[in-house]
């Protein structure tokens, strides 16, 4: 056997492109974008060594402290929301039914469409005088809100938005990790006599707990990240500030007010906070999580 | 029928089939307000009304709308009495009545929507064949070449995808504009060009191939390159295609990225021009409508499309036991 030993030089050479291009554009930036933090720069003079400036500014920024506030109230309302919700759609669509399929592609329709064209239509929908949210409302005598343009209403609404947009996906890995679990157990707890919520706290639930995880896990994180659906909806903050999130001041501080290196000290902040969410979630909440 | 022998189901499909409304209906709103005219849409009706008037029977008709597309008629003759008169003397303030497909008429017209849909087409079509092709041939040297630091280079192209992308988008971008490649298609394409997720979703697929079969037709005179073209990746391809259709689709609606290098409008792609049209077009809903529309058309046609041939890809896999 000649080639088990012989090296393929030749390999570098189809390597050379992805990798080429990683350490350009994935790599080296980060490297680079941890020491501009520490520079105060606008991308036209010459940047200006500031140490640990940039850190200490942001620490006494209440905008800063106020747009974390606002994200993790984002992650704390739309996480567990479409968790809930995409569970409960999943186990109803695990039942031997008709026409699963076709369930199934129309959940996940709002997945593929940009998220840019569906805030212009639910920017309509939450229209004040004409939108259809409150038109519905007013059948049960309720008066109009101003939803996008309510500081108490604002957040709420995308969060709203951005939950009906993202369920098909977490519905279609909830309904692969239903279908993980035996069938047999369900018989055997019918035989014993196990009412359906006995056997949804005592089968699904913890079985279904690795799939939960996963889906709270990469939501915690995507939902710090929440950008579009904010600018599209709501431009400059929202009213009073309410929907200012971290990844939209960071994006107004850089590409707004060119504090370039304020914005990446912002993006090195964000990241250990999500760094740190995640690490609570491995090291505490999957304890809790059941893997057979 | 399996739902009459069952009629505990009935209740499921009754909570589905409100959940599926409930997904739908924005959609169905979309499209509906995007041929309405102006008046129709401000309507401050308490009703739902999904036909727009140029389309719906009379019968549905209450008196508001008996009432506005009485108005109508009357404008369209004043405009018809006002075309017949010599160009001189028309009354200026006299407007042409509102057609059907006027606010995609009106939306293609007030921004450049062909270009942004050029563009996007291009860039989607340029970064999905060509972070294919070269994701491709990197998982192919990862499943079948030997070659010291292996392992490393394998590590450090995943450790790329726990990065935070939006620590990124900042040192990206000083460094596009220090080559000068803001405001170019280079930029738009060149830094996506590479996908670890790739690399590694197609290296498991390459990974299943036998490794006899490398090894008979290196013997056999098969140089390596042929091995690649001729007979690995055509063995792949319902993972191509599934990659294929991810890549489409996240370059499809990419937002952030385009919107930060890019500020010239021949430029733009789809999403940032939607964006910019929003602002611009203000309480125009009927065009924004019409816009969103065609923005999402293409998507949910090639969905339904995907779907099937993601079944058929399951179907058809290249290896035979």
């Amino acid at each position: 056997m000649p080639n088990k030993t012989k090296v393929d030089w030749g390999a570098y050479l189809y390597l050379m492109p992805v990798v080429a291009i990683l350490v350009a554009f994935h790599v080296l930036p980060i490297f680079y974008s941890l020491a501009v933090s520490f520079y105060e720069w606008d991308l036209i003079g010459s940047p200006e060594f500031v140490g640990a400036n940039n850190y200490k500014q942001l620490f006494h920024d209440p905008m800063f402290f106020k747009s974390i506030w606002n994200t993790i109230k984002y992650a704390v309302i739309s996480v567990p929301l479409s968790i809930l919700l995409s569970m409960g759609i999943a186990i109803l669509l695990n039942n031997p039914i008709k026409g699963i399929g076709v369930y199934r592609t129309i959940y996940f329709i709002p997945v593929i469409t940009s998220i840019n064209a569906v805030a212009i239509v639910w920017n309509f929908i939450y229209h004040p005088d004409f939108g259809l949210l409150n038109k519905i409302l007013s059948w049960f005598g309720t008066d109009p809100v101003a939803w996008l343009q309510d500081p108490d209403w604002a957040l709420p609404a995308i969060i709203f938005m951005s939950v009906w947009k993202g369920l098909g996906h977490n519905i279609i890995i909830f309904l692969a990790g239903l279908q993980n679990i035996p069938k047999h157990l369900y018989e055997a707890a019918r035989i014993d006599g196990a009412s359906r919520w006995q056997q949804f706290r005592h089968i699904t639930w913890p079985l279904l707990s690795p799939t939960t995880f996963f889906i709270f896990t990469m939501s915690t994180i995507g939902s710090f990240q929440v950008f579009s659906q904010v600018y599209m909806m709501t431009p400059r903050g929202g009213p009073l500030k309410s929907t200012m999130v971290v990844v939209y001041y960071l994006y107004r501080k850089a590409f707004e007010q060119f504090e370039f290196g304020y914005a990446l000290a912002m993006a090195f902040v964000l990241f250990m906070v999500i760094f740190a969410c995640t690490l609570f979630n491995k090291l505490y909440l999957e304890k809790k999580v059941h893997y057979s | 029928m399996n739902e009459i022998k069952h009629p505990e189901y009935i209740p499921v499909h009754v909570m589905l089939i409100l959940g599926a409304i409930f997904m739908l209906f924005p959609f169905i709103w979309m499209v509906s307000t995007s041929f309405k005219s102006q008046d129709e849409i401000l309507s401050t009706t308490k009703d739902i009304v999904l036909l727009p008037d140029s389309i719906r029977p009379e019968f549905f008709n209450g008196p508001e709308e008996k009432e506005r597309i009485e108005r109508k008629k009357a404008d369209a003759k004043r405009w018809e009495e006002e075309q017949a008169k010599p160009e001189s003397e028309r009354d200026r303030k006299v407007r042409k009545p509102f057609q059907w497909l006027d606010n995609y008429t009106y939306a293609l017209t007030a921004q450049p929507f062909y270009r942004f849909f050029l563009n996007t087409i291009f860039v989607t079509i340029t970064v999905t064949s060509v972070s294919l092709f070269f994701a491709s041939l990197a998982a192919y040297a990862f499943a079948f070449f030997k070659f010291p630091l292996k392992d490393t280079i394998f590590m450090m192209i995943l450790g790329t995808m726990m990065l935070p992308q939006q620590a990124l988008l900042i040192p990206n971008y000083i460094f596009l504009s220090k080559i000068h490649w803001v405001n170019t298609y280079m930029a738009l394409t060149v830094p996506w060009l590479a996908s670890a997720y790739a690399v590694f979703f197609l290296r498991q697929f390459f990974m299943q191939l036998p490794r006899d079969l490398f090894d008979a037709a290196v013997i056999d005179g098969c140089t390596r390159f042929q091995f690649y073209y001729k007979i690995a990746l055509p063995l792949c391809k319902p993972p191509m295609v599934t990659l294929a259709i991810f890549t489409f689709l996240s370059n499809w609606n990419a937002f952030v990225w385009p919107l930060i290098v890019t500020n010239d409008t021949n430029l733009r792609v789809i999403q940032v021009g939607l964006s910019y049209f929003s602002s611009e077009a203000g309480t125009r809903w009927g065009p924004l409508m019409a816009a969103s529309t065609m923005t999402i058309l293409p998507l949910v046609i090639m969905y339904f499309l995907a779907q099937k041939q993601f079944v058929e890809s399951q179907a058809t896999s290249g290896m035979k036991e």
